[in-house]
């Protein structure tokens, strides 16, 4: 299939860091749902004491993330056949959202709203922090693919 | 009451077929794939109101939550893709086809195909049916039986072409409020299975409630998998750049279309001065193979 020109560099290299980061955001749901919910079993399905907060904010977070996933895979499509795909804004996007993703359930829903805890019935404290800091190293990692795309646009 | 369920799909199929024998008579052309999808959501609507299923429904949640997934969510979205309103506007005479699609585009019809309306009433619907005592009385009164499973495969219905209708829709919601609305419903309808997980239903035993509840949640995940993924090819479609003729073609096009003979991709098929085999048998496709 002859691939259409591109309009600008710019719109492609958006394109490119926002299918990284909603497949990263999915990804990292996906990766939280199997092994941590459905195989090891250390987190609840649901919580008696989760507030409905809690609630809501993993409601929400499920349902965009099981979009972003397929969403983000079709605008890979796109990019793609346009050919206008580059890899390092979008590897750097699926860092940032997987580790965005990984933070924000580690700090707020897991600490903050209560949704559940990693790990029951153990010091939840070295988990707590193994979970966090992983989440910051694949944020930092993303930025810096990030600021490396922007000075040297593909 | 499986009896007026089953006459009532019966005639639903006996109607749809003897539409495509209209369009056919006419010299005209129905993709087979319409009214395998139109059958297939029939038999999921037959399975969840009718036979062992329908029975184990009444004392057993899980069979219950079954049945709910059929009904409410696989049968819609089966029968919104096999397209019946373009159908009808083939296959009835001049007139009536007017008629309908004045219909369509009245007031009341937009208001409630609408993507939000559509959502309100579907996942309103199931907050009500099983956070109040709906669900017990169901199973007291046949006539809110008959009445709640009508709402349920009617409302998904609606929510269904609303979202990824592929019927003429003279007032369709743009794809960014479509999208919202998807997100929202998909999680309204995670939420209540998680709340139920906690809360059962006024009459379910815990454990029946936690099965259930799960079943929805997972079993919802998937059927939204199929939903969503509608939902983006319709975006990839329309977002082809070699597209020409966008609003051109009708979506189910009258006639069937040329065969062309299949080939291998270009990005597979092997350029001047390459090994020809070499770029199929490990799958690279040219750009990679440049690089």
């Amino acid at each position: 299939m002859p691939a259409a020109p591109v309009r600008s560099t710019t719109a492609a290299t958006g394109r490119n860091v926002l299918s990284g980061v909603l497949l990263g955001l999915g990804v990292a749901a996906f990766a939280d749902e199997t092994i941590f919910h459905q195989l090891l079993h250390w987190h609840h399905f649901y919580d008696r004491s989760t507030p409905a907060i809690g609630l809501v904010s993993d409601g929400l977070f499920h349902a965009f993330s099981w979009f972003a996933t397929i969403a983000s895979l079709f605008l890979l499509a796109d990019l793609r056949r346009r050919a206008a795909f580059h890899a390092t804004p979008w590897w750097g996007g699926l860092l940032a959202g997987a580790g965005g993703f990984q933070l924000y359930d580690g700090t707020l829903q897991h600490k903050v709203m209560r949704l559940h805890q990693i790990r029951y019935h153990v010091d939840v404290a070295p988990y707590d922090w193994t979970w966090n800091i992983l989440a910051v190293v694949m944020i930092v990692a993303g930025a810096v693919l990030l600021a490396r795309a922007r000075r040297r646009p593909a | 009451m499986g009896y007026l369920f089953a006459a009532t799909l019966l005639a639903a199929g006996f109607s749809y077929g003897l539409g495509v024998l209209t369009v056919r008579r006419r010299g005209g052309w129905w993709p087979a794939r319409h009214s395998a999808s139109w059958a297939a959501g029939l038999a999921a609507a037959a399975a969840a109101t009718t036979g062992p299923l329908a029975g184990a429904a009444h004392h057993d949640f899980t069979a219950h939550m079954t049945g709910h997934l059929l009904l409410g969510m696989a049968a819609p979205l089966l029968l919104v893709l096999a397209a019946p309103v373009t159908l009808a506007l083939r296959a009835l005479p001049a007139p009536h086809a007017r008629t309908l699609s004045r219909a369509l585009r009245s007031r009341p019809v937009r208001v409630v195909t609408h993507p939000v309306t559509a959502a309100l009433l579907d996942a309103g619907g199931l907050w009500l049916l099983y956070t109040t005592d709906l669900y017990p009385a169901m199973a007291r009164h046949p006539w809110l039986h008959v009445a709640v499973h009508v709402h349920i495969v009617a409302a998904g219905y609606l929510l269904s072409a609303a979202l990824i209708g592929i019927d003429p829709d003279p007032h369709r919601a743009g794809r960014r409020t479509r999208a919202v609305v998807l997100v929202a419903f998909l999680a309204a309808h995670g939420i209540l299975a998680k709340y139920l997980y906690g809360h059962p239903p006024a009459g379910v035993l815990p454990g029946a409630g936690r099965t259930g509840a799960e079943l929805m949640y997972y079993g919802g995940d998937l059927i939204d998998l199929a939903l969503i993924v509608a939902f983006c090819r319709q975006w990839y479609a329309a977002a082809d750049p070699t597209r020409r003729d966008r609003n051109r073609t009708p979506r189910i096009p009258a006639v069937p279309p040329a065969r062309v003979p299949w080939r291998l991709p270009a990005e597979f098929r092997a350029g001047p001065g390459t090994d020809p085999g070499s770029a199929a048998v490990t799958g690279l496709s040219s750009a990679e193979l440049r690089s």
